[in-house]
């Protein structure tokens, strides 16, 4: 039994960590929604993988990624406004993920498990894939900080300083693919944008500087995770909206201090 | 003479059909302050982004000097109030080193502002924190885009007599945008009239009374006004494959 409690305590601080710096970009950068499209199209990754006998973690990174193509694709087309653009493909990767699984009946998904995540269901194996993943994740988003911090702030002006600016933002975008991958476990499908928005919103009000905020949120997401976890063991709530509600709560609780 | 740090010549570019410059000739030299100034629309930002190398035009040749050092400062910065940032960290992400970052402070006259969050500073200042970050790239050539923008008058003043010393002091040469007209005559050494295509170019005071200028800018003493003789319909342009003719003076 404490078996369980231990994996899921392990995966969830793992993925808290690397949402930390991850979420602080995804709100500098104002990406919540099109972390949300992202994480949304992850269910038709599981769908696939689950129909072609494949790795889902591995289905789960290819779809994030193929999706993250066609928006940018798509908003260079500029017909549409980018958030118009972002609901369109935000639900219908959704529905496409849900109806592709309706139509499986010969394999048994835990539909709500997927979409709420399941982190006391987590195996050891899960914990070799979250840090894994988790520890390339933070490796690259060291090695770009740099540049990425440069092309948050001004785009041109980095690429005129020399910054590969679309390798850089490619690099982004695998990190995001690679986060949502992992994160599904912990908080399902719905609720990771939440996971990456509201301890980086948090750390905001106590940072002075990028890194600052960064680690920060890293901080609150495992305190989360932490708080969360104990809820769901001692009052029997479900796992993935409590840590949610925790991260919440912290949000509120920041709110006392004065700017 | 001096060989030239850039040299356009007979740029067109167009966007989706729509025709934004079309045979524009420019070359700037080492000392030279040389103002580009037209309408909006005009192309001003085109020819700046293939200055810089983040367009390529559609015909024409662009040839730079082999040691062609740009310093960039943008328009405008946008960044999001959630981004935790000083005018310290700012530079920094242009030059890590601390005694070079203050130098180039001190040069644009904020040092005292180094700990202030980015989001902070006036608009003056915050021209002026972009001027300290192109110049720490050591550039030789200096490219300002509407450099006195959200400035009041008596900063834009200040802003171009800053601009004359750092282009002494650097030995480099300047080009800017400026939608501003008096200001900037006796800040350049040369003005080129863009409007899509070169209207008249060359020394403040002979553009000032080229009928072309005239035209477009009304007279130097007068109030700055902004009419146009003639449009650059795009529709019409991409139609009749016109480019950037319909100027009688």
């Amino acid at each position: 039994m404490i078996d369980v409690l231990l994996y899921a305590l392990l995966a969830g601080l793992g993925v808290a960590l690397v949402t930390g710096p991850l979420g602080a970009f995804i709100v500098w950068r104002r990406m919540a929604y099109f972390g949300d499209t992202l994480a949304h199209s992850s269910l038709l990754g599981v769908a696939l993988a689950l129909l072609m006998s494949i790795n889902p973690t591995l289905s789960v990174i290819i779809v994030c990624l193929v999706l993250a193509l066609i928006l940018v694709v798509l908003q260079q087309q500029q017909n549409l406004a980018s958030d118009t653009l972002l609901g369109i493909l935000s639900h219908t990767s959704l529905a496409i993920g849900l109806v592709a699984i309706s139509l499986m009946p010969s394999v048994k998904v835990d539909l709500l498990s997927l979409l709420f995540g399941d982190l006391l269901t987590v195996t050891a194996q899960d914990i070799v894939i979250i840090y894994s993943i988790g520890t390339a994740s933070i490796l690259l988003m060291v090695l770009l900080w740099r540049p990425l911090l440069s092309i948050t702030i001004h785009e041109e002006l980095a690429r005129v300083e020399g910054i590969p600016v679309t390798a850089v933002r490619s690099a982004f975008m695998l990190i995001i693919a690679l986060e949502i991958a992992i994160a599904m476990k912990v908080v399902g499908i719905l609720l990771i944008t939440s996971l990456l928005v509201i301890p980086a919103a948090t750390a905001r009000r106590f940072a002075r500087t990028p890194e600052q905020m960064a680690l920060l949120a890293s901080l609150l997401g495992c305190i989360a995770v932490i708080c969360g976890l104990s809820s769901s063991w001692f009052l029997d709530t479900p796992a993935g909206p409590s840590i949610v509600l925790c991260a919440g709560g912290l949000f509120l609780l920041s709110l006392i201090k004065k700017q | 003479m001096k060989a030239p740090l850039i040299e356009l010549s007979a740029i067109g570019h167009a966007f989706q059909g729509n025709r934004v410059l079309s045979d524009v000739s420019l070359t700037i030299k080492t000392g030279q302050i040389i103002t580009l100034i037209g309408p909006n629309g005009a192309g001003k930002t085109t020819l700046v982004k293939i200055v810089l190398s983040l367009l390529k035009p559609d015909t024409g040749t662009v040839t730079r000097a082999p040691d062609l050092r740009v310093g960039y400062m943008p328009q405008k910065l946008h960044i999001d109030p959630t981004l935790p940032l000083t005018l310290r960290r700012f530079l920094s992400l242009a030059e890590p080193s601390l005694p070079l970052c203050l130098n180039a402070l001190a040069e644009v006259g904020i040092e005292k502002l180094i700990d202030m969050p980015l989001q902070s500073l006036s608009g003056g200042e915050m021209q002026r924190a972009l001027l300290a970050r192109a110049i720490l790239r050591k550039p030789n050539l200096l490219v300002l885009d509407e450099p006195v923008q959200g400035v009041d008058v008596i900063g834009q003043e200040g802003l171009y007599r800053l601009i004359g010393q750092l282009r002494d002091r650097l030995d480099c040469g300047v080009l800017m945008v400026s939608h501003d007209l008096h200001l900037v005559m006796s800040a350049t050494d040369e003005v080129i009239c863009l409007n899509q295509h070169v209207c008249c170019h060359g020394h403040p005071d002979q553009v000032s009374t080229n009928p072309a200028f005239i035209e477009l800018f009304g007279s130097r003493t007068a109030p700055y006004t902004h009419h146009h003789d003639h449009s650059h319909d795009s529709e019409d342009n991409s139609r009749n494959g016109h480019s950037g003719g319909g100027h009688h003076d």
